[in-house]
Formats: structure tokens, sequence, C-alpha cells
């Protein structure tokens, strides 16, 4: 029995009280998520530290060219949401929407690159572990332990990109309901949208950079 | 405004009758009952695999005859009760319930989000009871790898992916808990004068927010090495098997404190109640449930002293597994210092908490014994192992599930429990605790393996106790499961605060209307400010 009263759910005693708790919600929220893709990136370092010559050999074989345009892609998406945060807290709605339709949109444009042109072109590579696997001993073994830390962790992250673009969508289509003082599910898909572009910024080098480092 | 005062006066359980006003609440306490429901239903569930497990170790070959289907019992048994009864018991039921009451909310900061976690949780316990149905695991609840990933005949993607989700069930609600209180605290209830029982309501939620994503990502990584054959855990490939203990543990170890550190508050609320007196060293008992939330993190290698791990690694464990016992023990120091020179009351939710005490503090001191390396090399896998987080967990956090299940049930229902009953029940159940779980000390001591379907024959006298024990024990918890559902259509009705304790609760009618209060409380007085405390002050 929650329905707004004043423009609040009734255990606030404000509109703006209530906004604070949800942008805390979310806060608590990312700390879960760090805590999520955390366990991962330690075991990818670890087993790297065990076995480093196979698992850089592994690296070597991923495409740095699709993984850098995709760190920009992403980052400039977080850039234009950015924007239509502080277009909607000068009251610009018109300006705001622009901005999270090309935050959207670069979104989308990442998850095609990574999972329609570079994890297909990783497969007819053959690096998905398995008995097919492309590379020979010596490196055979660790690289395999590589890629599937790869595809893994890539599918993880690319879930949650496509909740991130379902949730720019949501506030999209609520748009007209935001003003310069209310607009809290805009930052709180905010937040969202930046860790899962910090979690990428943490991936891009485990991927694509230490191993051809060394 | 004005709307919410005309509502004020219906009752939460009246406000609605159809399904659909249950299924689609986001009222906190209906949303509570619906986690009663299916708890209930789970601890049962779990209930009958400890009692196959009991019945097969009647003889020293093994009544059930297979080794498998005991592997499976005990596995479900494990899995049920871990996720389905222990971590969500009283955050999900009396947190629920009491969290925004004791407040002075009217509702918890998130309520659909709330919803969304029960039926996070009913879908969980659909699957598990899937992987029950079709077969079940026979990996234990601990899920070892390589066993799990690449050995195991039993369902164990299924299995994984239930506690998965239940996972997200537990940190929805932890969440939601840690906001509200920052949040939703009424106008002058200082983080010093909030009761106990939101205190360690706190310290469980961090664990639940901070540990379980970190089980969620480690199962998560099991099932995709036992779908695709090859893995993080594998170490044909590099891969460490024992990372899998590391990163279960880091999750599994907190875990226990999230099973436990409820059962604190709610017998610091109930001792002061009951003994007429403040609760002694508030401070001191608020502090070391947050201590021990903290600590709880930094001990789960003391679950790999034989899993050859380094000496110096195992040395800093067990240290800081001894540390555990100062915050767990100040808070024991503190209850007795409560009831010192009180005027005690044996009402059945003493009864319970008092059991609580005793038996908390047998599994604590247990503990130290399996935290010390030397001894530990001895007593792994063995039924003390078993005994000694039966003792906290069943004998300890179980107890307190029923003690507060009695001290807020005529908050819950506005209806009275028989107290003879609740007495007998609890007496019932802690002698046949003890009758159950105390001769595994000793069989564990002597050597006897948990894990396995048969034993030798000089073993038999011991197990057969501990059988009979358990069917006094199984007795005992389905008394309150018939009086208490008695006493909803025959109780006598009950108060508003039937037991003259403190705390915001008890201000509001029984049951409590939808929103709680009809205006919001001012607080400012600090908890447990019971009657014995003023007297001796004016003397």
């Amino acid at each position: 029995m929650t329905e707004a009263v004043d423009g609040h759910e009734f255990q606030y005693s404000t509109a703006r009280h209530q906004a604070e708790t949800a942008v805390s919600g979310m806060w608590l929220f990312l700390a879960t998520e760090m805590m999520f893709f955390g366990p991962l990136f330690l075991a990818w370092i670890y087993c790297r530290h065990a076995g480093p010559t196979a698992f850089d050999a592994g690296a070597k074989q991923t495409d740095l060219f699709i993984g850098t345009l995709n760190t920009a892609l992403l980052i400039t998406s977080s850039l234009a949401y950015s924007f239509g945060v502080f277009f909607i807290e000068a009251g610009r709605r018109r300006a705001m929407i622009q901005c999270l339709i090309i935050a959207w949109l670069l979104g989308g444009a990442f998850m095609l690159l990574k999972f329609a042109v570079e994890w297909p072109l990783d497969f007819e590579k053959g690096l998905f572990p398995g008995a097919d696997f492309a590379l020979a001993p010596p490196d055979r073994n660790g690289a395999q332990l590589f890629f599937v830390f790869y595809f893994f962790t890539t599918a993880i992250h690319g879930l949650h990109v496509i909740v991130g673009l379902g949730l720019i969508a949501w506030v999209v289509l609520r748009a007209r309901e935001f003003t310069a003082s209310r607009h809290t599910p805009i930052l709180v898909v905010g937040l969202y949208w930046s860790f899962v572009d910090m979690v990428w910024i943490i991936l891009y080098p485990l991927i694509y950079l230490i191993g051809r480092g060394a | 405004m004005t709307v919410t005062q005309t509502r004020s006066q219906t009752s939460y359980l009246s406000d609605g009758w159809t399904l659909r006003s249950w299924l689609l609440t986001t009222d906190h306490k209906r949303i509570a009952l619906l986690y009663f429901v299916a708890i209930t239903f789970f601890f049962f569930v779990g209930g009958i695999g400890a009692t196959l497990v009991r019945y097969n170790l009647l003889s020293p070959k093994g009544l059930l005859g297979s080794a498998e289907t005991y592997n499976r019992l005990f596995s479900m048994h494990g899995v049920v009760m871990v996720w389905f009864f222990l971590v969500p018991a009283v955050p999900t039921t009396l947190g629920n319930f009491l969290v925004p009451l004791m407040l002075g909310a009217r509702d918890l900061a998130f309520p659909r989000l709330n919803l969304l976690s029960w039926y996070l949780f009913i879908l969980a316990g659909l699957v598990a009871l899937y992987a029950l149905i079709v077969g079940g695991v026979d990996t234990g609840w601990t899920f070892y790898t390589p066993l799990t990933s690449f050995y195991s005949k039993g369902h164990v993607v299924a299995t994984i992916v239930a506690v998965f989700i239940a996972g997200f069930s537990s940190i929805a609600t932890g969440l939601n808990f840690i906001v509200s209180i920052h949040k939703l605290r009424a106008p002058g209830m200082t983080w010093h004068k909030m009761p106990v029982f939101l205190w360690s309501l706190y310290a469980t939620s961090v664990i639940m927010v901070l540990a379980t994503p970190v089980l969620a990502m480690t199962l998560l990584l099991v099932a995709f090495e036992r779908l695709f054959r090859i893995g993080v855990f594998d170490p044909a490939i590099g891969g460490d098997p024992l990372l899998f203990q590391h990163l279960f543990w880091f999750y599994s170890h907190p875990a226990v404190y999230i099973m436990i550190l409820p059962g604190f508050g709610v017998v610091s609320e109930i001792v002061p109640a009951f003994s007429r007196k403040e609760l002694f060293g508030y401070k001191f008992v608020v502090w070391a449930s947050v201590a021990i939330a903290v600590i709880g993190f930094l001990v789960w290698g003391h679950h790999m002293f034989v899993a050859g791990t380094s000496l110096y690694s195992a040395l800093v464990f067990s240290i800081l597994s001894y540390m555990v016992a100062v915050p767990s023990a100040i808070k024991v120091f503190n209850w007795l210092g409560t009831m010192h020179k009180g005027f005690i009351r044996f009402d059945a939710p003493m009864l319970y908490a008092l059991g609580f005490i005793g038996l908390f503090t047998m599994g604590g001191l247990t503990g130290l014994f399996v935290a010390a390396l030397a001894a530990d090399v001895h007593l792994t896998q063995t039924y003390f192992v078993v005994a000694h987080f039966h003792y906290v967990m069943v004998g300890g956090m179980v107890s307190a599930y029923f003690a507060a299940l009695h001290f807020w049930w005529p908050k819950i229902t506005g209806r009275l429990y028989p107290e003879m009953w609740g007495r007998a029940a609890a007496i019932i159940i802690f002698v046949g605790f003890n009758l159950t779980f105390f001769p595994q000390f000793i069989l564990g001591y002597l050597g006897m393996p948990r894990r396995y379907n048969a034993y030798p024959p000089e073993f038999e006298a011991l197990n057969v106790l501990s059988s009979g024990g358990a069917t006094i024990l199984a007795i005992g918890y389905l008394l309150p499961l018939g009086y208490l559902t008695w006493s909803l259509f025959y109780g006598d009705r009950a108060g508003d605060n039937p037991w003259g304790a403190t705390g915001l609760e008890w201000t509001t009618s029984s049951p409590p209307p939808t929103e709680n209060f009809a205006t919001t409380p001012i607080v400012t007085l600090p908890p447990y400010q019971y009657p014995y405390a003023e007297t001796s002050r004016d003397d």
C-alpha cells in the first residue's frame, strides 16, 4: 500500500528524502556488484600469476583493434549519459533525451561489435576452449584457461550492458516525467551505467593489454 | 497525509482479503508472513532429510542400504537448511516484520524490492525442489571442486542455480535493511538509541550484501566448468581447485554469522524484557555485532587447515578465528549481566533464549577446538565438527528463531499462544537437542568421520542415542506448528504490549495497522528503559 502521497511513497517524509534514499540504494547495490566481479578478477590475476607465459600466448590471440574501439565506445557512451544528467539538471529535457539516445546507441554499438563481430571471429580462429582449441602445446592448456576467463567474463559483462541498455531505454520512455528538480531515476541509472563502464575498464587491460606487454 | 490517517485503523491482516492483496502486497508485514509460510515449509523439508539421515545411522551398516542415497540425503539436508531456512529465517520473517516497526517507519525503504525478494526466494525454492525431485546432488552443501565440476552424478547445475537465485533474494533483503536503517529512523532515534535487534540485522545485512555476490560468482564459475567440461578450477589446464575453497568460504564463513547474528539480536531484546532490567553494556553488545561481522570476513582459511595451505597463513587464520570468540563472549557476559539481580520471568520466549545462550556457548567454545591447528587435524571431517556447528546453528539459531516467534507472536497475529505448551516445547527442544548432538561430540572425538552411511559397530550405542534424541527434537519442533496454528483461531486476544516490553513495535496496536503508526513516533529515551532501572536510580 505504497501509493504516492504528495509525490512520494508513504514511508518517506519528502520527495527529496525518497530521492536520496534511492541514490544510496544504488550505491549499495554497486558495492554488491563489485563483490560479484571481484572474485572473477582475483581468480583471473591469480591464474595468470601461476602460468603467465601460456596466458600471454592466449591474450595475443585477442583482437586489440575491436577491444580498443569498444573501450572508446563505452566510455563515450558514459560521457554522453553524464551530459544528459547535466542537461536535465538545467531543465533541458530535450537535450537530455538526445544525450541518452546517443548513450544508448553507443552502448548498442559496443554490444554489436563484441558479440556479433568479435566473438564470431574468435570462434572462427578456434579460440573457444575444448578439444578443437587452436593453440598447440606447450601453451595450449594455459591459453585455454585464459579463454575460459575471456568468454565467461565478457558474457557476464555483456549481460550487464544489456540490463543497462534496458534501463536507459526505460528512463528515455519515461522522460516526460522528469524535471530539473525530479529526475532520480536518471541519476540511479547513470550510476549503474558508469559502473558497467568501469568493469570494462578493468577488463580491457586484462584481456588485451597485459599479455601484449610481456 | 489526511488520506493515511483515515486508513490507519485497519489492521494489516484485514486490509484486503483477496489472494491478490497478499501476492502483490508491498506491505512489509504481509511479506513477512509470506516468508513465514515459505520458510516453515523448507524447515520441514530439511527436517525430513535430517530424519532420514538419523534413521540410516541407527545401524552400523546403514539402514538405507545405499551410500549414494545417503550422500544425496545429507546434501539435500544441508542445502535446504542453510540457504532456505537458516540464512533467511530471522531476517526475512521477523526482520521484515519488525525493522520498520522498530525504526518507527511506515515500511522499508524499497517495498517493491522486498516483494521481489520473496518471489526470487520462491523461484529459487522451486528450482531447488526440482533438483531434489529429479534426484538431488551428492556433493554436500559445500560443492567442492573437482567433485562438483567433473565427477558428481547429481543435478549440480540445477542446485547451483537455486542457490544463486536465493542469494539474490538475500542481497535484496540486506540492501533494503541497510538503506532503511540509515534513512528511515524515527526522529530522535540516534544510532545508539536503536534496539540491538536492528544493529544485529544491520551487521547481518552488511555480510549479506558483501559476501553473497562472491558465492554467486563462484557458483557461476562451477556451473560453467560443469557445462563446458573445462574451467577455472580445473588443474589440468592450470586452474586451481583450492581457489574454489577460498572463494566458497569467503562467503560461507561470514554466512555463518548471517545465520547467528540475528539470533544475538533476538536474545538481546528478550533477556532485558524478561529480566525487567536495562540491557547490560548496550554499546558493547552493539559493537560486538559489528566486530563479528568485520572479523568474520577474515577467518575463511580456517576451513582449509588440512587442505595444504601454508603453515603461516594457517597460523594467521587460526589467531583471527580466536579473535571472533572475543566479541561473542562479550555478548554472552552481557546477557548474563543483564539477568544478574533482575526479576526473571520464565515465559516461553525467555526459556528459548536461555536455551540459546547455553547451546550457543557450547557451540562457540567447541569452535575454539577446531580453530586450533593441532586439534583440528584430529577433529576435522569428524562428527565433532558436525556437533559443533549444529550447536551454533540449531541449538543457537533455531532456538533464537523460536524465541523470537513466541515473543513477537502476539504482535504479529494479535493472539496469545498457549503459555504452558510454549514452555513445554522449549524444554523438549532443549533436551532433545542435547541428546541428539552431545553424543556426536564424543563420536567425533573418538574418530567417527562425517558423511559416511556406515560406521564401525563400536559407535552404535552413541549413534542410537543420537537418533533417539532426534526423535524427541522432532516432536519439539512439531509442537509449535500445532499450538501456534491453534492459537491463530482460538488463542486469547493479545493487548498492544502483553510482555510490558519497551520498543516502538509495542506502542502500536496488535496486529499493527497497515500504516504501522498513526503518527510518526518521536524517540527521546535509549532502548530497554525497564522499570527496575528507574526504581534503582530513584533509590
